[in-house]
């Protein structure tokens, strides 16, 4: 059985990431090992466009994580205070980001955002939109999770003590809710991150995502500083992650 | 002492509350899915009528895009099933230390961009790829045999390789609540490892099966970052088609009209998910009480 697990485990989903790894710094690989190891592919990255493209990465996700931080939580919130049937209306209408094609979403934003009077097209703002309506599923989903095993003991106690609403929401439930605040932060960050398909409708010559330069490198045929921004775009999610430390993913989400 | 706070003066009625994140949802989201389905009613030449559907959806390079979209999802669904089934099987039931590490691994690997993979595997089985590169250095020939990643095989490896832990996981969580009592009995019933799957743990895993099934079978669907790496200009699915249409042709009527057969196809799916995931969650409920 071990042997299974090593034959099927192991080639299948460790491989791509030490592949891309090892190629980042590697000369040249067409046999069994790379020819020899180098760092002029991040040498050469590191004076290209590339470093403006990670901090285009870094700041679109991080406002679009934070903007679907706050408008997810807060819808999360208000559906807990809804009744049966409009929770429901909320639960398909937040998560239904989620069931349309990334691409769909962008060429909606296109099709809207192109004339006055909301004139997002050909800026910053339209790819932040973008990933902002992507990953705000997520982060109501979790926040709802959340709430929904939140124990009402807490609350009640703190409201029969006479605190008002607005206390109890900011004392009480948003600090129990903190841990899954933080870990829905931390998921929408790395989606954003790694964004590609609404990106490519949207983006504008002087704000290219990460995805977007790693696609540019490996479509004019350059694998080998595609696998240098690769690994630079992993990093750069990995240290966010591990950062909040709590990770979960979009599979215990949906 | 709900309803007390409800009926005070003054305060604002629930409902309300829900209003700001809505609009935001409506403006960014809703309205703009709607200027979609009206674009694909408006064709340039003015007027509203159905004639971009009639266009879109009798021409050849649709129709090859909606089969290759289903057959490349349906197939890939498939093999993440039966990839993720096994793999979930042998992480469960089989003991070993490293359980713990593995599930972050995979919480990792999914964190991250699905076009990874098609970057790994152009350096893997790409035509001046290790494989076959070992292959031309073993046999002197000029050329490696595979040359698949530009055909709809390599899409096909690629999402198997990328969706297979959204199956696992589901599985995994509903082999931990499998009472192993039962698996013990059935084997000390003389019962082999093969009766055991089918019998104990297969029932056990439909539901989890069913949901992580049609959930990838959503995201296959809709996944673009794997087919758009691969370069492959024979392969072109649905979301393939909406992005070459409004950005490479600039005919956005035409991808408008694409776009809401994709929309119908993935929401309708999605829906069926939605559902399949309630009625298993219930169920396990049911067994549970």
């Amino acid at each position: 059985m071990w042997t299974v697990f090593f034959a099927l485990f192991l080639p299948v989903f460790a491989l791509p990431f030490l592949v891309i790894l090892v190629a980042s710094f590697a000369s040249g690989w067409s046999g069994a090992f790379p020819s020899g190891m180098t760092l002029g592919h991040y040498q050469e990255i590191a004076h290209g466009d590339s470093p403006h493209a990670l901090v285009t990465s870094l700041v679109t996700a991080l406002v679009a994580s934070l903007a679907a931080l706050a408008v997810g939580t807060w819808a999360a919130l208000a559906a807990q205070a809804l009744r049966r049937r409009g929770r429901r209306v909320m639960d398909a209408l937040f998560m239904l980001p989620v069931a349309v094609p990334s691409v769909v979403v962008g060429l909606s934003l296109l099709v809207a955002f192109s004339k006055p009077p909301l004139l997002l097209n050909g800026t910053p703002a339209i790819v932040i939109v973008a990933h902002t309506v992507l990953v705000t599923a997520f982060a109501y989903q979790s926040v709802g999770a959340a709430l929904a095993r939140l124990d009402p003991a807490y609350e009640q106690s703190a409201a029969s003590l006479g605190a008002r609403p607005s206390y109890v929401l900011w004392r009480v439930k948003l600090p129990l809710l903190l841990p899954s605040l933080t870990a829905a932060a931390a998921l929408c960050f790395a989606l954003s991150m790694g964004e590609l398909s609404a990106t490519m409708m949207l983006y504008p010559p002087n704000w290219v995502p990460l995805p977007v330069s790693v696609f540019g490198a490996t479509d004019r045929g350059a694998l080998f500083s595609g696998a240098a921004l690769a690994v630079v775009l992993m990093a750069a999610t990995l240290a966010v992650l591990l950062a909040v430390s709590r990770i979960r993913t979009k599979a215990t989400y949906r | 002492m709900a309803s007390l706070a409800l009926a005070a003066p003054r305060r604002v009625p629930r409902w309300l509350w829900a209003v700001p994140p809505l609009a935001g949802l409506g403006l960014v989201f809703l309205y703009p899915m709607a200027l979609v389905v009206w674009q694909s009613v408006s064709p340039d030449s003015g007027g509203h009528d159905l004639s971009g559907y009639g266009t879109v959806l009798s021409s050849a390079g649709f129709r090859t895009a909606l089969l290759n979209t289903v057959w490349i999802a349906a197939g890939s669904t498939l093999g993440c099933l039966v990839l993720g089934f096994v793999l979930a099987l042998v992480i469960a039931f089989v003991p070993f230390p490293g359980g713990r590490v593995l599930s972050r691994f995979i919480d990792i690997f999914l964190a991250f961009p699905s076009f990874l993979i098609t970057l790994a595997l152009l350096f893997l089985y790409g035509t001046v790829g290790i494989v076959n590169g070992i292959w031309t250095d073993a046999t002197g020939a000029a050329q490696g045999p595979l040359d698949f990643l530009h055909t709809p095989w390599g899409v096909l490896l690629a999402e198997v390789t990328y969706f297979t832990p959204f199956v696992m996981r589901p599985l995994l969580a509903a082999f931990s609540q499998l009472d192993t009592a039962q698996i013990e009995a059935a084997a000390s019933l003389g019962a082999r490892a093969p009766r055991i799957v089918r019998q104990v743990i297969w029932p056990e895993a439909l539901p989890s099966l069913a949901a992580g099934g049609s959930l990838v079978l959503v995201m296959c669907l809709n996944e673009f970052g794997i087919i758009l790496f691969t370069g492959a200009k024979g392969v072109t699915t649905l979301p393939m088609l909406v992005y070459s249409k409004a950005i490479l042709d600039g005919d956005y009527p035409g991808a408008c009209v694409v776009a809401v057969v994709n929309i119908a196809l993935s929401v309708a799916l999605y829906g069926l998910y939605r559902v399949v995931l309630a009625r298993g969650t219930g169920g396990a409920r049911r067994a549970g009480a």
